[in-house]
């Protein structure tokens, strides 16, 4: 099954601000050092909101350091990134934090949930983290998102309770907890069967679609890559491919 | 509304929760900890304040005297020339404080002292029929006199009472001379010797003083001694004894007089309390230590567990100050609630020696109560403890990388 495509250049054909804007952007690891390491040349990219990437590349393409920095975890050594319109490279660490907190929500391939906190508790975190309170808006929004991704019945068990695919879908419902911006995804369905695999992925189209949200998936599998809208393909650091899925 | 550290509160508990076995562990360590600094502080405290009681019972805390006798050079000393001289130190004669009534109000005056009693005292002799004993013939006003060693709280027998011609007698010399209330005895200095009827035995808390003691009135003292007018000491009581040193230092610096306080009196005790409070205070602080090693141990211990954890806080949007606060948060409530079992762990203590520590009179050996304030005091010191052994472990919380904690 293909998903239809949700999003277009619409947003870059009238002229919104891009959600994201790289320009020039490099990294490198050990600077200085002789053993210093430069893992992204110079990268330039947008991506307008409400947009759904696919990110694909071979093993030390550079895809997890440049999800990193995008995602504000790490910085790059040299260029320009803009997040929502704000130049990230001089914020400071609370600045950054807060600004992450804000713009992005994370899935990680091994699901990172908190293991002492239900399915719930995992999903009011964000809440919890930016109100020092979970309030009954966020209270509903939680629950009407494990509704959403199927998890209704088992939001009060805890991650070593449910299964792989399970887990998964709460990190997602987490990750839209505060109606993020921009959602990150890194290899999402990289740990999951096939069949949990395509469910998981249909479940982040689902939520693209219903939340308006922009998604960047990082994944090795060309099969769910064609399942987006658009693909940026890195090698060695650079982007050698970026534009409409095929077909 | 912001409810004040929710995040931080909610996740330091969950994570004390989830490694529960060691959170117990460093609970009861903690615990243990703050009873046995609550407990020997309680303990200490009670035996100086027992021994103290003992020793000042019949004591003042300041004594006021006449300065010695001493031998005044024939000839002051001139520059460039030798003098050999060899200065024999004179006898010392009972001397009366000059002006001592003057001094009275002007000693009472004086800030923290309590009681002021002027008392004529030397060497005598009691006899009664063949027996004869040495002793301390003490010439008092009684009134003033029991501000001073609260002579009628140690009464033993008859009614305290210093009328002309009365005595009061320590225990130990009743028996010795076989005098009892409303006998009489006859107190001899040198040539002059008087009859006392004994109005009251009194046990003064030391074997030796009991045996030595006779108490009359100032007048037949000053008699007796052959110091017509005169006092030979001015004893003083404080509000709080260990005020004594300072105010005998300023009432030395001010008045022509010897001046000696308690601690002068009784040096050996002094030093032995003083070396009691130095080890307990060494015992206190390196249990203390423990206890602050122990928490920061499991701290460092969980931040290295709960290395992912954090990582994905941070990642999603937790700030460094936060999880700097998670952590100390969790060294607060260790050290709180390993406080507050210490401390009633502390009291079951003090209620066990109590209970079970007894003389070999079967009496308690002396009194012990863990008092309110130090508790108090105790807890809030062990909780500082676990919160500032929580403030490396925090700072290694907050330094993490998320994006290389997450990686794990």
């Amino acid at each position: 099954m293909r998903d239809g495509p949700v999003t277009d250049d619409r947003a870059r054909a009238v002229g919104a601000a891009p959600l994201i804007e790289l320009d020039g952007v490099r990294k490198s690891y050990n600077a200085g050092r002789p053993n210093e390491a430069e893992v992204l040349h110079g990268l330039s990219l947008r991506i307008d909101p409400g947009e759904f990437v696919a990110l694909i590349g071979p093993s030390g393409s550079g895809k997890s350091t440049l999800l990193n920095i995008l995602g504000l975890l790490e910085r790059s050594t040299a260029g320009r990134y803009r997040l929502l319109g704000e130049e990230t490279s001089g914020l400071d660490d609370d600045a950054t934090t807060r600004l992450r907190r804000r713009a992005i929500g994370f899935v990680f391939q091994f699901h990172h949930l908190l293991p002492a906190f239900s399915a719930l508790e995992n999903v009011t975190l964000p809440a919890l983290m930016r109100e020092g309170r979970v309030g009954s808006a966020a209270l509903r929004r939680a629950r009407d998102l494990l509704g959403a991704v199927g998890l209704g019945e088992a939001m009060h068990k805890r991650p070593g309770e449910l299964s792989g695919g399970m887990q998964q879908r709460v990190a997602i419902a987490r990750a839209l907890a505060l109606q993020p911006p921009l959602v990150l995804a890194d290899e999402p369905t990289g740990n999951l069967d096939r069949q949990a695999s395509d469910e998981v992925f249909a479940l982040l189209r689902r939520m693209h679609a219903e939340q308006r949200t922009t998604f960047l998936v990082v994944t090795h599998d060309p099969r769910l890559a064609e399942r987006c809208d658009r693909i940026v393909e890195l090698v060695d650091g650079r982007i050698e491919r970026d534009g409409p899925r095929s077909g | 509304m912001v409810d004040l550290l929710g995040f931080e509160r909610r996740v330091a508990l969950r994570f004390l929760a989830e490694g529960r076995m060691q959170t117990l562990l460093i609970v009861v360590g903690v615990a243990a900890g703050v009873a046995v600094v609550a407990f020997i502080t309680a303990l200490i405290s009670g035996l100086q304040s027992s021994t103290l009681e003992k020793t000042l019972g019949a004591q003042a805390h300041v004594t006021l005297r006449a300065p010695d006798d001493t031998v005044a050079p024939a000839r002051a000393p001139e520059p460039g020339v030798a003098t050999l001289e060899q200065t024999q130190p004179r006898a010392q004669r009972s001397r009366t404080i000059v002006n001592w009534q003057a001094l009275l109000p002007l000693l009472e005056a004086t800030p923290k002292v309590a009681a002021v009693s002027p008392m004529v005292s030397g060497a005598a002799l009691a006899q009664r029929g063949e027996a004869s004993k040495a002793i301390a013939v003490a010439g008092v006003d009684l009134d003033r006199y029991d501000r001073i060693v609260g002579l009628r709280g140690k009464l033993v027998a008859g009614e305290a009472r210093l009328g002309p011609g009365e005595a009061v007698i320590g225990r130990e010399l009743a028996d010795d001379l076989g005098v009892r209330v409303g006998d009489r005895l006859v107190v001899v200095t040198g040539p002059t010797s008087d009859a006392f009827r004994v109005t009251a035995l009194v046990d003064l808390g030391v074997r030796e003083l009991n045996r030595r003691t006779v108490l009359v009135p100032l007048r037949a003292a000053q008699s007796l001694l052959a110091l017509p007018g005169g006092a030979t000491t001015i004893d003083l009581v404080l509000d709080d004894v260990w005020a004594a040193q300072a105010l005998a230092d300023e009432l030395a610096a001010r008045l022509p007089y010897e001046v000696e306080s308690w601690q002068q009196a009784n040096a050996q005790l002094v030093s032995a309390l003083d070396a009691q409070t130095v080890s307990t205070r060494l015992i206190r602080t390196v249990v203390l230590i423990v206890v602050v090693l122990g928490i920061a141990s499991v701290l460092v211990v969980s931040v290295v567990q709960k290395r992912r954890e954090i990582g994905i806080l941070r990642a999603m949007g937790a700030t460094r100050a936060q999880m700097q606060r998670v952590f100390l948060l969790q060294g607060l409530v260790v050290g709180g609630l390993g406080s507050v079992l210490g401390v009633l762990l502390a009291a079951g203590l003090v209620a066990a020696f109590v209970a079970f520590v007894r003389g070999s009179d079967g009496q308690p050996l002396f009194a012990i109560t863990l008092q309110p304030g130090l508790g108090l005091r105790v807890a809030a010191i062990a909780t500082l403890c676990g919160v500032l052994a929580a403030v490396a472990p925090a700072r290694r919380a907050a330094g993490l990388d998320p994006a290389e904690a997450i990686r794990m």
